[in-house]
């Protein structure tokens, strides 16, 4: 009876036997006949004119001097556009479910005879964080959503790609990982799962621990908003919007120039190795089907998203109203918490509010600014100019106001931007990273390595505005 | 060779509503089923949009090679009996394997679909007939969709269909899978290479190479030994000729008996070829 041993060594053995360049004439072999099949059926009439219009706009694309401005004012655009287009929806949707809904809600459970703490824990905990959810996340996903599926339905994304080797090369990462991280762009775990096309290992961890700085669909809102709250509000008038956007995109820039960063420290210390090769292929372009686009990319993506962030905001609701209303030693828990840790957060130019929103906010991102305005209003009194009382109004004033009382800053919103970029990933993608790389230590390393950029990055920049400013 | 080999449906049956209307679209109710059809091709040729074209289901596409990096399941049933489809991701040769095309390669390989259906982008075959080639080594119960046959003739290239099929010795249709044209022809020769008893042969490439044919048989008639039940015992040999890493490891540990296990796991179909 033979085993697998002998199996193996009898293969060894022939091999010998057989001519050294045996792939290669195997190759050769499927080559030849591929192209002798081809030769027989295929006929190719001339050059068609599409072709040439896609020739023509492929050098555009892919040439580094035309390429990039191009790259980078289409990102710009689709923010412009975003921030533009979800502001007045934006209003509309925190005034119908922020103001009127709780009123309503809370009139309800008057009516039903509901105690007071039970009131509290419904409106002003559990509903109010998921309407904010919802009126902040909503607009900006449905506008940026469509657009960045129409632009990977056209074929735009492999262009991006093919643009970016250079910069992955000479960091010592792989290609793909444009594409990895433009999925990421999305939803970091679907970009972390994205990293199966990368089949180095050595390449593939590297791509995986510095997908995080993809800012996701969890991330955009929060910046959107600080940008037109904080920054966009500094501009002159009619200006706002592209200021904002401005801001936004440097950030997400940044986003890049960090992985690059990070990715360039792996590959000369832990993660030593060559860049692989690898072949792209550039798809032809394909006009995208409009329509189908924006009824997947909403019903799919954006209804799901959503969805998500309303499930992890119904407890985190109830979470937070609880830690800022259970008393402890004559303040409440939370209290206990931002006042133990203002001054560490003060030192990177973040609050104390805002550290805890990022550990409430673990399981979803997305619930990191209903959070903390939640935070702020219920424990430091801060109503944005309402008296006192649990008052609402979301649109971007009022969140100002809010947040102003609070003892934002410009420097608070710049910071909280940045602490947004490089921060842990939220638990999701943490567990995907755990199951692609089967390792504790890739997924400690994953969490830690943006925290620590963040912490250092936002100490870096509230120093510098301290003292210049 | 068989006439239904040499099948080419003619344009008139292209959006024949007789046909399309005994398919029904299963989307994810696939527990029991009749055939177990793969979906494979290279990167980037519209596999997952023939995929929800047949199955109802709104998987995602995208304009790039790598969206599709996981296998997804889905079903049709038509006249009666009821197909499982399964969406591989895209690769560009049985040959090399990133994690993503292992899972394309393990697969075709070990899992036994009844029916392979091959995916191909018309307007650039010369590249994929080298994937096409591979896989009609290791099976012929395959049909070849020429999928972006429309963006084929805006670019001035002609396919002659029958000569295709003659010469690779499938079924061949034409296809554009996201307006839905070819797919009610598509749906017919699946069924029809589903139903048939025969098992066509796997088709050899003429590799010539000396003394390749005899070390193939040998180290073949070794593993059949080891694992009488393991499937494509050829494919294998060729591998561990060529020293592949990955399958020799699979073999030395034993895993590859369990691959074709658990991969292989309808009782019914596949065994024969």
């Amino acid at each position: 009876m033979k085993t697998p041993d002998d199996v193996l060594r009898e293969a060894q053995e022939l091999r010998w036997q057989l001519p050294q360049n045996l792939h290669d004439r195997i190759t050769e072999s499927i080559y030849g006949e591929a192209a002798r099949i081809a030769g027989r059926s295929i006929t190719r009439s001339g050059g068609s004119r599409r072709l040439a219009w896609q020739q023509k706009l492929d050098r555009l694309l892919t040439n580094p001097w035309t390429a990039f401005p191009i790259m980078v004012g289409v990102l710009g655009a689709i923010l412009w556009v975003t921030i533009v287009g979800a502001n007045l929806p934006s209003a509309l949707l925190s005034s119908l479910l922020v103001d009127q809904g709780r009123a309503v809600l809370s009139g309800w459970l008057v009516a039903a005879g509901a105690p007071e703490w039970l009131r509290g824990l419904l409106a002003d905990g559990m509903y109010l964080a998921t309407a904010w959810v919802i009126s902040v996340m909503l607009p900006p996903m449905m506008i940026f959503f469509p657009c960045f599926t129409l632009l990977e339905d056209f074929g735009f994304l492999p262009r991006v790609a093919f643009n970016l080797d250079r910069i992955f090369q000479k960091v010592g990462a792989h290609g793909k990982q444009a594409l990895t991280m433009a999925m990421g762009l999305g939803c970091n775990a679907a970009g972390v799962v994205a990293t199966r096309i990368i089949d180095s290992p050595r390449e593939r961890i590297i791509a995986i621990l510095t997908n995080n700085f993809s800012l996701c669909n969890g991330r955009w809102p929060t910046q959107i908003l600080m940008a037109s709250v904080f920054i966009g509000t500094l501009a002159p008038k009619g200006w706002g919007g592209l200021i904002a956007a401005l801001s936004v995109l440097v950030v997400a820039l940044l986003g890049f120039g960090l992985a690059m960063l990070t990715s360039w420290m792996l590959a000369r210390t832990v993660l030593r190795g060559e860049a692989t090769t690898f072949s792209l292929e550039l798809p032809p372009y394909r006009p995208p089907n409009f329509w189908k686009t924006l009824y997947t990319s909403l019903i799919d993506r954006t209804l799901i998203v959503l969805w998500r962030a309303v499930v992890f905001a119904l407890p985190a609701g109830a979470a937070i109203w609880l830690c800022a209303r259970i008393p402890v030693g004559g303040q409440s828990l939370a209290a206990w918490f931002i006042h133990a840790t203002d001054p560490f957060a003060w030192s990177m130019g973040l609050t104390g509010v805002i550290l805890l929103a990022y550990i409430v906010a673990i399981p979803a991102n997305e619930i990191v600014v209903p959070t903390i305005l939640m935070l702020t209003v219920l424990v430091t009194g801060a109503s944005g100019g309402h008296g006192a009382g649990v008052m609402f109004e979301s649109d971007n004033e009022s969140v100002r106001a809010i947040l102003a009382a609070g003892g934002w800053t410009t420097l608070t919103a710049v910071c909280l931007m940045l602490f947004s970029l490089c921060h842990n990933p939220c638990s999701t993608t943490l567990y995907t990273i755990y199951r692609e790389t089967r390792s504790v230590k890739w997924t400690v390393v994953s969490a830690l390595l943006p925290l620590a950029v963040g912490f250092a990055l936002c100490a870096a920049v509230a120093a510098v505005w301290r003292c210049v400013g | 060779m068989n006439p239904s080999e040499l099948h080419d449906p003619g344009a008139g049956c292209a959006v024949c509503p007789s046909r399309f209307s005994q398919l029904r679209k299963l989307g994810l109710r696939v527990e029991a089923s009749d055939h177990v059809i793969a979906l494979a091709g290279n990167p980037n040729t519209g596999k997952t949009t023939v995929f929800n074209a047949l199955t109802g289901l709104r998987m995602h596409t995208g304009n790039w090679p790598g969206k599709t990096i996981s296998r997804a399941e889905g079903g049709f049933s038509y006249q009666g009996k009821r197909y499982k489809m399964v969406d591989l991701p895209g690769t560009y040769s049985l040959l090399s394997a990133s994690p993503d095309e292992e899972v394309a390669r393990t697969f075709l390989l070990f899992g036994q679909p009844d029916v392979t259906v091959i995916v191909a982008d018309s307007t650039c075959m010369d590249r994929n007939l080298n994937l096409i080639l591979q896989v009609l080594q290791i099976t012929r119960r395959a049909v070849l969709c020429l999928n972006l046959m429309d963006e084929a003739k805006a670019h001035g290239i002609a396919i002659d269909v029958r000569n295709l099929a003659r010469d690779l010795g499938v079924p061949v249709v034409p296809c554009a899978a996201r307006s839905g044209e070819g797919i009610p022809e598509l749906i017919r020769e699946i069924a029809t290479m589903a139903d048939r008893t025969d098992s066509p042969a796997p088709r050899r490439l003429p590799l010539e190479v000396p003394g390749l044919g005899l070390a193939l048989d040998r180290v073949e008639a070794g593993l059949h030994e080891v694992f009488p039940h393991l499937p494509q015992p050829r494919w294998v040999a060729l591998r561990l000729l060529e020293g592949d890493r990955e399958i020799m490891d699979a073999v030395l540990s034993g895993d590859i008996g369990a691959l074709a296990e658990t991969h292989g796991a309808y009782p019914n179909h596949g065994k024969e070829s």
